[in-house]
């Protein structure tokens, strides 16, 4: 029977569900023993004694042992509080999780989970509040998932445990109290399968993570004035459902890609280089992005609503590419 | 007794012939890549692999052919992956710094300093949480004693208090920074008191003093009694010095009487057939095709 839970909710009982499920399942994180940093572990230390593990901040060590241990048939989750600390691990999750099996020659399973925090919108400031996700989905050996809601958040989480391969699962800061209609029951949702959140003939509007909401929001006020959004939230980065994102851009020929990542090399980028690629034909208008300024995230909260992307940029961008005349 | 001895100068000697031949063919130019070699340290890594079995794991270093042939890898794959073939241990993917057998308990070399003792943290926290009583060894040099992967491994692994044991295998040489600059403590068994563990120095020329600490610091692990520091002295570039280790084992061994001349040499003679052996085999090997290239990226994607 599905309730409506916040997002943080629905991934701490993601993370009790299959705790309980396997016994290889193990969590580790700063602060597990009073909850953890972001609260996601709360409850769950007495519950799965001796499973639950608290750490030093030691975030290479602590990713580091979390790899050793899924080579070793454990399924470990491991928490790093803010993406933006990634730095400090990069070696074990790019030189170790990532190419054990390739090189190793397909010898290798690797299931390990890391659960990143992301995004801005909380005035954290520049070392807090980067969307890193295209750095990971950059390197070949990983998968990464980016969910929008707390129904996403709890399917794509129980998959991530599940799956053999290593997963950085990257939640957003500003989504976690957000509340949404989940099962309680244990449910999967397939990596590389897009959802296609709403349909429409006019334009395609591909967004990722927190920005499937405000493409929502656009869609909405674009309705009203008779342009109907077809919003597609790809789910996870790697691997990537081209295939889903290509047949709604060849019905609507228009593409407006919303992504909150920095904008060099981001999802935006690399989703319209596959469209210019694979539906150039079928394109009416030139691809529209929409993502932050090339600059570190600001603080003053001024700055940081002109930092991001919201729904009067995506609408602006959405009507941009329908109104477009050769 | 004399088994024992038999296996610890049979993994030392196809340790020592294994590298000399990969010294000899690599200068032909017929090896790609990189290749570190380990002859020299044979007491280390033998004096802690004797212990262990497959309940345990290691992993292995840049100049990590030795831990791979000690922990039980076949030698023949070895030389093949480190000619690039598809008969390799990795089917030509990882070559010489990336050779593994997880099925052995070998996590691989490791191209990076210093990647290994956190990995190590991992796989001795999977045989508490499975209660094998089974160990995790990271091997790492003196130069990746200085990276704070090693130091974070260490203070984790006193924090869980896991099975873990660290051989610093100092040779004084981290590529080609003397040992005595680039550690600011006069010994990196120093470094344990900073962690609450137990650190010990032992000569890395001497597999009996390897073998006796290892088997101690094993032993405590085991039995829940945490991790445990050790650093092997030894000297690069030391093979034709005094601080031979197999030279000195050999002639320790001769002098108690355990084992013969006729002994060793047997030994020898059935080390260098299997390295001619592993090396014509390696030569003649096909190389990975196209069809190899885009493999084993994911269990499934």
């Amino acid at each position: 029977m599905a309730r409506t839970i916040s997002y943080r909710e629905a991934i701490t009982e993601a993370l009790a569900q299959e705790l309980a499920r396997d016994e290889s399942v193990i969590v580790m994180g700063g602060d597990d023993a009073w909850g953890g940093v972001l609260g996601v572990t709360k409850g769950l230390v007495p519950r799965f004694p001796g499973r639950v593990l608290d750490t030093p901040i030691s975030e290479s060590a602590v990713v580091g042992a979390a790899i050793g241990a899924a080579t070793r048939g454990q399924r470990p989750v491991a928490e790093l509080v803010f993406i933006d600390s990634m730095g400090a691990c990069f070696d074990q999750i790019f030189n170790q999780a990532a190419k054990f099996r390739y090189m190793f020659g397909g010898n290798a399973r690797t299931p390990v989970v890391i659960r990143t925090m992301y995004g801005a919108g909380l005035r954290a400031a520049a070392q807090h509040s980067q969307c890193l996700y295209p750095i990971f989905t950059h390197i070949p050996g990983l998968k990464v998932v980016v969910p929008s809601n707390p129904y996403e958040a709890k399917g794509l989480l129980i998959q991530s445990i599940r799956d053999d391969d290593p997963v950085i699962f990257c939640e957003h800061k500003a989504l976690y109290d957000t509340r949404g209609e989940v099962p309680e029951d244990s449910y999967t949702i397939p990596f590389g399968e897009a959802n296609i959140v709403r349909d429409g003939g006019d334009v395609t509007i591909v967004a990722i993570g927190r920005m499937v909401a405000v493409a929502g929001e656009a869609a909405k006020e674009l309705a009203t004035s008779g342009i109907e959004a077809e919003i597609i939230d790809p789910r996870t980065t790697s691997p990537l459902d081209a295939e889903t994102i290509l047949d709604s851009v060849g019905h609507t020929g228009r593409l407006v890609v919303v992504d909150e990542a920095s904008p060099r090399c981001n999802l935006a980028t690399d989703i319209s280089a596959l469209v210019a690629k694979e539906a150039f034909a079928a394109l009416r208008a030139p691809i529209e992005m929409v993502a932050p300024p090339h600059t570190p995230v600001p603080f003053s909260d001024a700055l940081e609503d002109l930092y991001l992307p919201d729904a009067q940029k995506v609408l602006n961008a959405a009507k941009a590419v329908v109104e477009y005349q050769r | 007794m004399t088994d024992t001895l038999r296996e610890a100068y049979r993994v030392m000697r196809t340790i020592r012939t294994f590298e000399e031949r990969v010294r000899e063919e690599f200068a032909t130019g017929e090896i790609p890549g990189f290749a570190h070699l380990y002859a020299g340290d044979e007491a280390s890594t033998t004096g802690v692999c004797l212990h262990l079995g497959d309940r345990d794991a290691i992993a292995g270093t840049h100049r990590g052919h030795g831990h791979c042939i000690a922990k039980g890898v076949d030698v023949k794959a070895m030389m093949a992956e480190i000619y690039g073939r598809r008969t390799g241990s990795c089917h030509g993917k990882g070559g010489s710094m990336h050779i593994a057998d997880l099925s052995k308990g070998l996590l691989g070399a490791n191209g990076i300093v210093g990647g290994g003792p956190p990995l190590i943290c991992g796989t001795a926290l999977a045989a508490k949480q499975q209660n094998t009583g089974g160990v995790g060894v990271a091997f790492f040099g003196d130069g990746a004693g200085n990276r704070g992967t090693t130091l974070e491994a260490l203070n984790l692994a006193a924090v869980w208090n896991l099975p873990a044991i660290f051989v610093a295998e100092n040779n004084g040489y981290a590529e080609a920074t003397s040992s005595t600059w680039s550690v600011a403590s006069d010994n990196i068994a120093d470094r344990a008191a900073g962690f609450g563990v137990p650190g010990v120095i032992v000569d890395g020329f001497d597999f009996f003093a390897v073998h006796e600490a290892a088997g101690e610091a094993i032993g405590r692990a085991r039995e829940g009694g945490g991790p445990t520091l050790i650093e092997v002295r030894s000297t690069r570039f030391s093979v034709e010095a005094d601080g031979d280790c197999l030279k000195r084992f050999r002639a320790r061994v001769i002098d108690s009487g355990e084992l013969s001349e006729p002994d060793f040499d047997d030994i020898d003679a059935e080390v260098a057939k299997l390295i001619e052996e592993s090396v014509s085999a390696a030569k003649a090997a096909p190389k990975p095709t196209l069809k190899d290239l885009e493999t084993d990226v994911y269990v499934s994607y």
